[in-house]
């Protein structure tokens, strides 16, 4: 196995100390003189039409320096997607959701702010709304865009192999309904923004964003300006989870009353505008359909899905595609079926969260895995294994596994959790499950068509020859990425990590596309390595002029210069790098030569010694409509077991412990894979458990606080084993590729089959709130007496 | 309307004029520049803005300025000093018990809040020591390691696994 000096260890995060002691700066934590306050003006009706808005009591108030509505704003439509760009900064002609957003403010303090929000009147023609996926499919249903008959957003059909045929030579066929819950990412940190413009004209936004590539596209498409004359800078960010992966009305706004009004203005989001926004997890509806031979062969798959969209589109074509393509494995599957709908209603819109679009239907599709195992006797792990695919495998949509430690996994978590002695034999109320799940490691493509590089890393030495610095755009959001990137050019240069500094998160520093897909490790960490490695090149390129010893014979390890095979003599170097540093305190003190002198040399006979790194991915396959979602350079994949507890006479459900196995490729830092495989399985906890945002009658959300909407506290964690299993990726830098959301797949199918295993029932619909589990053993009790 | 206050933060003495409807979080983060107080809901249920008060911890986004008047407070700024972490803090670094790091000083400052009163908590102890602090990135397990290697049972070495 090859040695590594820096990654595959357990590294403090470089931001650590900093976020420890309260120094690390999040946005809200700026502050400008002269600073301005905006707020906004949201629709109280799910859905109205807007006869007149008069601004005028609002202007009047005194501190109030400019009220906008779409007069000023504009009217371009932008989005997530091209080819679906739905929205503009203010509602024009109707209003579509509670919390749509009409005009805003910018006032000399924030309480003026909202005071002249409220003075602002609008009158309103009240439109019927609807609510559900149901009734906005219904004939004559209220239309929420013109563009799109009969509510729906989006379609998808697809087939690979031929399905009626695979049913055929099936013995077993089973056919479920699942049924999921709105979900809010629920970050801690709510979105906040600052922007401002200088003399010059540049317009410099500071936000709490995961993609500030993406947000500055918006911002020039939709302000109309030179997108060179737009940055994008985020400080650190407190959670994103997909949620903050495009540019909000907020961060728009902001930018039009800072360019009008030659002025800094912030804006924050409050915890009810967070759930307003909404843009997190779509409620799904999945009825899936597999065929099975009596000796567990999978052999066809059939699968409806609907989505509950909300009112615009957001990330909504993308999580409709990534329902269907992400079942394609990891079971060798060779024929598939999906169709899908995304629906548009009159409530804040969904977007991406973390498994985008894949972690309900993989917890639809684990459960008649084991319902299958069930069927023919067999033990669910022994059916996975058996199905499973293998490395350098391709599903029937042609998504390529290029590595593949899924059986790995199993052993692994079959062993962490004495599996074999546990299933089977537990006592009624108590029981154990297990699934499996795999996620992209990047998408395949950006967002807008384009050949740009997804993502380009700058390396700098400085010129006294003791750091290397890395400058990149990417986004630290808490992942843990900046840690990731610096210890991947830390051991590509050869030199500790104490010696790297890095900047990050400024559309300044290059090309991002940013934190979401799972993609930073394996897209940046190239660009990354790349960037490393051009500087190393370099000097030890004047290194082997300067010794007149072959370029191939040199090697820099953990900072010193290794010489193969004869050591030549570089006292002639060392006296001059001497030279230069008098009086200076940090002259080498080892028989070796340093990669510090080293670097001075290189810089005193080149100049600044900069490299450079960049990366996109090959060709990923696919002709096929919507083959570009999915496709990426890599899949990470994981295997988990659950183990819970169920109160047959109340339906409470406790996890006594989940055992957790995920192949990430080689683990750059081991404190943050196993950071995020905890993470994720707690986010699955509370999806599973509780999490679900409720609205009323009148398309008002009635949970929007952490309070009623309930994610995993200190009290529900249960003990997590989290087990690192490193497959080597031929595709990602070192052979690393992603655990940020292929970890959250297996979590709640595992839940869900545990919870079966307590009480023989199954739930088709979450959250397994205590009150829905016990009418499910009531509605299974009177079934069996009956 | 503004009143004066006169109160202590991380051994400092303030005196202070502050309108009466601001709140003890804005006050700190506002008006003193001390930012490591976070504000991640403002309604009192995520305990991001936790400082200690006079001995007990608080949601300060729930106390007004005013009602902190003649109020010893430490706040995560007071923790660290020029020779370095606080060695809660330090656990936490090395434990990898920061993520996104927005919640970490509310939950430090809940840690340390037991630590004082409890030099050797119990796992269960730990966990309700931190139950009015949620943290969506971490799942909580490394910073249970954390606050578990600071118990006087496990210092000296030994690692917290709960």
């Amino acid at each position: 196995m090859e040695k590594f000096d820096v990654i595959r260890s357990y590294a403090p995060r470089l931001d650590a100390p900093d976020k420890a002691t309260g120094k690390a700066i999040f946005t809200d934590d700026i502050s400008r003189p002269g600073m301005l306050y905006g707020a906004m003006l949201q629709s109280p009706h799910a859905h109205a039409k807007i006869i007149s808005i008069d601004t005028s009591k609002a202007e009047r108030l005194e501190g109030v320096k400019a009220v906008i509505t779409s007069k000023e704003a504009g009217t371009i439509k932008y989005g997530v997607s091209p080819a679906r760009y739905d929205e503009t900064v203010f509602a024009t002609d109707k209003v579509r959701y509670v919390g749509d957003e009409i005009a805003a403010v910018a006032a000399t303090t924030l309480e003026i702010a909202l005071k002249a929000v409220d003075l602002i009147q609008v009158e309103y023609k009240v439109l019927p709304a609807v609510l559900t996926i149901e009734d906005a499919m219904k004939e004559g249903a209220p239309q929420l865009h013109e563009e799109f008959a009969g509510n729906l957003c989006a379609e998808v059909h697809q087939e690979f192999g031929n399905v009626e045929e695979g049913f055929k030579k099936c013995d077993i066929i089973k056919t479920t309904t699942m049924k999921s819950k709105r979900q809010d990412a629920a970050f801690i940190e709510m979105q906040a923004c600052l922007a401002e413009i200088d003399r010059r004209g540049t317009l410099t936004l500071t936000t709490s964003s995961q993609v500030p590539h993406y947000v500055q596209r918006t911002v020039a498409m939709v302000l109309g300006m030179d997108v060179g004359k737009i940055r994008v800078m985020k400080p650190y960010v407190g959670g994103g989870f997909g949620i903050k992966a495009a540019a909000n009305h907020q961060e728009l706004v902001c930018c039009i009353l800072a360019r009008m009004l030659n002025k800094p203005v912030k804006m924050n989001f409050t915890r009810e505008q967070v759930f307003k926004y909404a843009r997190a997890r779509h409620q799904f509806t999945h009825v899936i359909t597999t065929g099975a031979k009596k000796d567990g062969t999978l052999v066809a798959l059939k699968h409806e899905c609907y989505l509950d969209g909300g009112a615009y589109t957001s990330f909504g074509i993308a999580t409709v595609y990534y329902s269907g393509a992400l079942l394609s494995g990891p079971y060798k599957l060779p024929n598939m079926s999906y169709d899908g709908y995304r629906v548009y209603n009159n409530k804040p819109a969904c977007g991406a969260q973390r498994g985008h679009g894949a972690v309900i239907a993989r917890a639809a599709f684990e459960q008649q895995m084991d319902m299958i195992a069930e069927e023919i006797g067999m033990d669910p792990m022994e059916l996975r294994i058996k199905n499973m695919m293998n490395a350098g495998d391709t599903t029937c949509n042609d998504l390529n596994m290029s590595s593949f430690g899924m059986s790995e996994c199993i052993e692994a978590v079959r062993e962490g959790s004495d599996w074999d002695k546990k299933k089977g034999t537990l006592p009624k109320g108590k029981g154990i499950g297990m699934a499996c799940g795999f996620f992209v490691s990047g998408a395949g493509f950006p967002i807008y068509r384009s050949d740009t590089f997804h993502c380009t890393v700058i390396c700098k030495l400085t010129e006294d020859g003791g750091a290397a610095l890395v400058y990149t755009a990417s986004a630290e959001i808490g992942q843990g990425s900046d840690t990731a990137f610096a210890m991947i050019v830390a051991e590509a240069i050869g030199i500790p990590l104490e010696n790297v500094r890095l900047a990050s998160g400024d559309t300044d520093m290059g090309v991002d596309l940013g934190a979401y897909s799972s993609r930073q490790t394996l897209m940046t960490g190239h660009a990354a390595k790349e960037a490393g490695e051009h500087v190393r090149q370099q000097v030890l390129e004047v290194l082997a002029t300067q010794l007149n010893t072959p370029v191939e014979e040199l090697d820099i390890k953990k900072g010193f210069i290794e010489f193969k095979n004869k050591t030549p003599d570089f006292s002639a170097l060392r006296t001059r790098y001497i030279k230069e540093h008098r009086g200076w305190t940090d002259n080498p003190d080892s028989e070796k030569l340093t990669f510090k002198e080293a670097s001075r040399i290189a810089f005193l006979e080149k100049g600044s010694i900069v490299g450079t790194g960049k990366y996109r991915p090959h060709w990923l396959g696919g002709k096929f409509k919507g083959a570009a979602v999915g496709t990426s350079p890599a899949y990470g994949c994981s295997a988990q077991v659950a183990e819970v507890t169920v109160d047959i006479e109340t339906g409470q459900i406790t996890i006594d412990n989940i055992t957790d196995a995920h192949d990430c490729g080689k683990a750059i830092n081991m404190n943050s894979v196993e950071g995020q495989m905890q993470g994720s399985i707690s986010m699955g906890i509370g999806e599973a458990l509780h999490e679900e945002v409720i609205f009323n009658d009148k398309g008002e959300v009635l949970n929007n606080d952490l309070a009623e909407y309930k994610i995993v506290t200190s009290m529900d964690m249960p003990p997590v084993k989290a087990i690192v299993i490193e497959s080597d990726e031929p595709n990602g830098p070192f052979g690393a590729k992603e655990v940020g959301e292929g970890a959250i797949m297996p979590t709640i199918p595992a839940i869900l089959n545990a919870v079966y295993d307590a009480i023989g029932v199954r739930i088709s619909e979450l959250p397994l709130t205590p009150e829905r589990v016990y009418n499910a053993i009531q509605a299974y009790k009177e079934k069996k007496s009956a | 309307m503004k009143r004066i206050i006169n109160l202590t933060i991380n051994k400092i003495i303030y005196e202070h004029a502050v309108e009466v409807n601001t709140t003890l979080a804005d006050f700190l983060r506002y008006e003193l520049g001390l930012t490591g107080t976070k504000k991640g809901c403002d309604t009192g249920d995520c305990g991001a803005c936790t400082v200690i008060l006079d001995g007990d911890t608080v949601n300060s986004c729930l106390v007004l300025a005013v009602q902190a008047d003649g109020a010893v407070i430490e706040t995560i700024e007071g923790l660290s000093n020029e020779d370095g972490l606080h060695p809660l803090q330090q656990a936490f670094v090395e434990k990898g018990a920061i993520q996104c790091g927005f919640c970490s000083p509310g939950v430090i400052m809940s840690s340390k809040n037991l630590l004082d009163k409890n030099d050797n908590p119990s796992n269960q102890e730990i966990r309700e020591g931190l139950s009015g602090n949620l943290c969506r990135c971490t799942g909580y397990t490394k910073i249970f390691e954390a606050v578990s290697s600071q118990c006087s049972d496990n210092k000296g070495g030994s690692h917290g696994k709960i």
